[in-house]
């Protein structure tokens, strides 16, 4: 397959990006998308240029680490990673943009690579449960009802890639926020920190710049996790309940 | 946003049940209107019951437009570099248009206040009967008046239907699969009935079923 890449390209955090057009043969569609950029990597470095930095880790759709805007869709075309997203999903002859997540909070740090601290923020002011140190306790001393274990497991899939934010109109991550909350709030051991939690992580989520939500679904049909729009709804409800309880 | 949201609801579906009293004729019609006036008489003073809704409109529009205003500015400072090529998957139309929608839909009610409260606006001659003036307004010589009208039924729907489907989401009533393809179906429904039940007024006018 041959392509054509348009790829924003920026060498530093303040410098200004532009988009710049590569042209690569030999590629294989049995490549995953990030092999494709490897590939057309070897060529820059073999020319001389800078290589397109951007982010990976696992590889297998589970870290949450890579990103990448591609034709406008957070991920590509696919319900998945752009790690999972593999060269048969285009054709030969496809032009393609690539582009980092676009949002005020998530600056850009080279290239195609984003800083997702804000995301690391955002739970350090509530996404988690204190426990007790010591010895494991036993499982089954605290019993959980299968439809909320299932649940919480669901919205634990939530890599925290911030694909909800890259897709979303108004820049929000309120499904990233409610995926965290509805994870936790599901379990008994997230019930004491339960008020606190959504009041602390909204606040941080404005804190950090993100926008509001107004509920037109893009964070969820970009989400490779398939987090429904129901944690959203979720999240508002706990924050009422919240509110209601005087915080 | 879904509180004020569900206020205009309200006040639209009581406005649409007196616009259709339009089919019982001039007198039952006159008579709604005369009465909208007189109720709550003598605890309320004439017309007091008009201006408590209007109180309550008034500070609802404040607070929706206020809220609208603040997200849309979020929205821009959330995003200050735009994307190169942008694909919507899941966005509805009605979604896209919630904001320029809603400035549509302020403008009209602007025009609509001018033209049947104020009488300000004066399209086919001043009538003293609210019947009268509601016939003329809409004869087929004055098709352009109807046409405002309709296209603000049409932005009026699209409001609703994205509108209702999210105030059940900000006030967190579609927790399961279940409750949200009901509050979508109660968005496409209420924009049907609501934007039909006006529209039904000016197009039969129009069309000589009503004079």
């Amino acid at each position: 397959m041959k392509i054509t890449l348009n790829i924003w390209r920026q060498p530093n955090p303040t410098s200004n990006g532009a988009m710049q057009k590569y042209d690569l043969d030999g590629v294989s569609e049995d490549m995953s998308f990030l092999e494709m950029l490897d590939l057309l990597n070897e060529n820059l470095n073999e020319q001389g240029e800078d290589p397109v930095a951007f982010d990976s880790d696992c590889r297998e759709g589970i870290c949450g680490t890579c990103s990448l805007m591609i034709n406008g869709v957070a991920h590509g075309p696919e319900v998945t990673t752009t790690c999972q997203l593999h060269m048969r999903s285009f054709k030969d002859g496809d032009t393609i943009t690539v582009e980092p997540w676009r949002a005020d909070p998530f600056p850009v740090l080279k290239d195609l690579i984003v800083d997702r601290s804000a995301f690391d923020r955002i739970i350090q002011s509530g996404g988690y449960i204190s426990v007790n140190t010591g010895s494991a306790p036993e499982a089954n001393n605290l019993p959980v009802e299968k439809a909320k274990a299932d649940r919480a497991f669901d919205m634990a899939t939530c890599i925290g890639c911030g694909a909800c934010v890259a897709a979303c109109p108004n820049g929000s991550a309120s499904l990233f926020l409610g995926a965290k909350i509805t994870h936790l709030g599901e379990l008994p051991q997230g019930q004491p920190e339960r008020d606190i939690r959504v009041v602390d992580m909204v606040a941080q989520h404005d804190h950090e710049g993100f926008g509001g939500c107004t509920n037109i679904g893009e964070c969820s049909a970009a989400c490779p996790k398939e987090i429904p729009l129901d944690v959203i709804s979720q999240l508002n409800k706990d924050l009422r309940t919240a509110m209601m309880h005087g915080h | 946003m879904a509180v004020t949201g569900l206020v205009f609801i309200g006040y639209v579906l009581l406005h649409m049940y007196g616009n259709l009293k339009v089919f019982a004729g001039q007198d039952a019609f006159d008579e709604y209107a005369h009465h909208l006036r007189t109720f709550g008489e003598p605890m309320l003073p004439y017309g007091g019951l008009l201006w408590v809704v209007r109180a309550v409109l008034l500070l609802s529009i404040i607070g929706h437009a206020y809220a609208a205003f603040t997200l849309w500015a979020r929205a821009n400072k959330a995003r200050t570099q735009k994307y190169a090529v942008k694909k919507a998957v899941a966005a509805t139309l009605s979604s896209k248009m919630m904001r320029w929608g809603g400035v549509t839909l302020l403008l009209f009610v602007i025009f609509h206040l001018l033209h049947f409260t104020t009488r300000t606006i004066n399209v086919n001659g001043d009538k003293d009967s609210p019947y009268d003036r509601v016939v003329s307004s809409f004869q087929p010589e004055m098709w352009w008046v109807a046409v405002i009208y309709l296209l603000a039924m049409c932005a009026l729907a699209m409001h609703l239907r994205h509108g209702v489907w999210s105030a059940c989401q900000t006030l967190g009533l579609t927790n399961t699969a279940k409750s949200r393809a009901r509050a979508n179906s109660a968005g496409v429904f209420l924009a049907v009935v609501i934007a039909g039940g006006f529209a039904l007024v000016p197009l039969s006018i129009l069309f000589g079923i009503v004079d």
